[in-house]
């Protein structure tokens, strides 16, 4: 009787570590927790070039961050990229005049969205636009114009 | 010549009809699996068995893959100053491919092996037709129960081994050589997806659970009742497990990870 009980502890202690590990895996390895509060108010912006930005790319606020993308389309009628943001309900204090911008974070970090707080004293609420937007910089294109400009300053000596 | 390909076609046939016999038993042992939950005693005793005395192995296993990883990971990373993605990519490679198979190829030897061999020496020693003959059927009593409990068991151990991997990375990263423990954790959590990463592992394991189980359980049915013969089919039970662990595992990882 003892042996089937020091047998069944044991598997009760083993499926408990299992369960275990697997909680530690979706909450401190993965980014379940960070699900958990998604809840807040979603609003979109137009780029015209999204550069790398990706479905779940931090939205921040100097540096903080505030939100995640959750969609990003092509829209066809204004040939731009929409992109649908979730800020957190606690930040509901960002002006109708603020502007989004696309930065790298670091030289070859992951590509987040900053949100520049303007002076309107109204603040974006669920289902706004953010009209003022920066696109994202490509490298290439940087290197092709400085190559343009340079070209062009070399005819002209 | 003809000998030849009588021995050919003769091979195939073996070949054929072992898979014909593989596929009807594990027919048989599903068809047992209701009945067995009603008396989930016989489960727990095969978990004890199979994983519980697994788990030390599993483990230290765990802990050294882990820490090697972030050994050799950092020496790579620290040469682009990339080294806060050492977190990220110690938990995408564990929980996506090294947790599920190497749990899997540690199972198949430990747990695998010590199935075959007893269900080998039972049949070897006729307890099975004993069995038969007293109307219990074997596969229900014997082999379903030992069936489940390897389905249960190894998504459980995986899920340990990727834990404990992840940690023993941590040490080595964040306590030996000095990564930044916020970016370390802070990193991992926004690139590792739970549904994408995490379930697709946990996915993973039950399939190489339910494929290391079958296997094991399989060649100690069909082993020829010999000293001999239990030792092969023991042997066989840790080849053709891992290959098909291997091989499953590329084609699962080419479906699941398509466009991750």
């Amino acid at each position: 009787m003892f042996k089937v009980r020091t047998i069944e502890i044991m598997v009760g202690v083993f499926v408990a570590i299992g369960i275990a590990a697997l909680f530690m895996l979706a909450m401190k390895v993965s980014n379940l927790s960070s699900f958990a509060q998604q809840e807040g108010f979603h609003v979109t912006a137009r780029f015209q070039n999204i550069g790398g930005l990706k479905v779940l790319s931090p939205v921040s606020m100097s540096g903080v961050r505030v939100g995640r993308v959750t969609a990003i389309h092509y829209d066809q009628g204004s040939y731009e990229a929409e992109v649908d943001l979730v800020i957190t309900g606690s930040y509901d204090k960002i002006p109708v005049d603020s502007s989004a911008s696309i930065f790298t974070s670091g030289l070859l970090g992951e590509q987040y969205i900053s949100i520049e707080p303007g002076g309107e004293e109204r603040y974006l609420k669920q289902g706004d636009r953010i009209k003022l937007t920066q696109s994202a910089l490509v490298l290439e294109q940087m290197i092709g114009q400085f190559l343009f400009s340079k070209a062009a300053g070399d005819t002209t000596q | 010549m003809l000998n030849w390909l009588q021995r050919l076609g003769r091979g195939a046939l073996d070949n054929f009809a072992g898979l014909g016999r593989a596929s009807l038993f594990l027919g048989h042992t599903l068809s047992g699996l209701p009945s067995v939950l009603a008396h989930p005693r016989r489960v727990i005793a095969q978990l004890h068995s199979i994983g519980v005395l697994s788990l030390v192995i599993i483990l230290v296993a765990g802990l050294a893959v882990g820490m090697v990883l972030g050994l050799q990971m950092y020496n790579t990373l620290v040469d682009f100053g990339a080294e806060a993605s050492l977190g990220p990519a110690i938990a995408l490679t564990l929980v996506r491919e090294l947790g599920p198979v190497v749990a899997a190829l540690l199972f198949a030897g430990r747990a695998g092996s010590a199935l075959t061999a007893e269900i080998g020496l039972m049949k070897a020693s006729e307890q099975l037709s004993g069995m038969e003959m007293m109307a219990v059927d074997p596969m229900l009593r014997i082999v379903a129960p030992r069936f489940i409990a390897g389905v249960l068991a190894l998504p459980l151990l995986s899920a340990i081994f990727s834990a404990v991997g992840v940690l023993g990375g941590y040490f080595v990263g964040v306590g030996l050589l000095g990564v930044d423990d916020g970016a370390f954790w802070s990193q991992m959590q926004s690139r590792v997806d739970f549904y994408d990463d995490v379930l697709n592992g946990v996915i993973k394991s039950v399939v190489f659970g339910i494929i290391v189980s079958w296997v094991a359980l399989f060649q100690g049915y069909d082993t020829v009742p010999t000293t001999e013969g239990v030792s092969r089919s023991t042997t066989r039970t840790v080849v053709y497990a891992s290959l098909a662990v291997l091989g499953l595992d590329f084609i699962l990882t080419a479906l699941m990870f398509r466009d991750v």
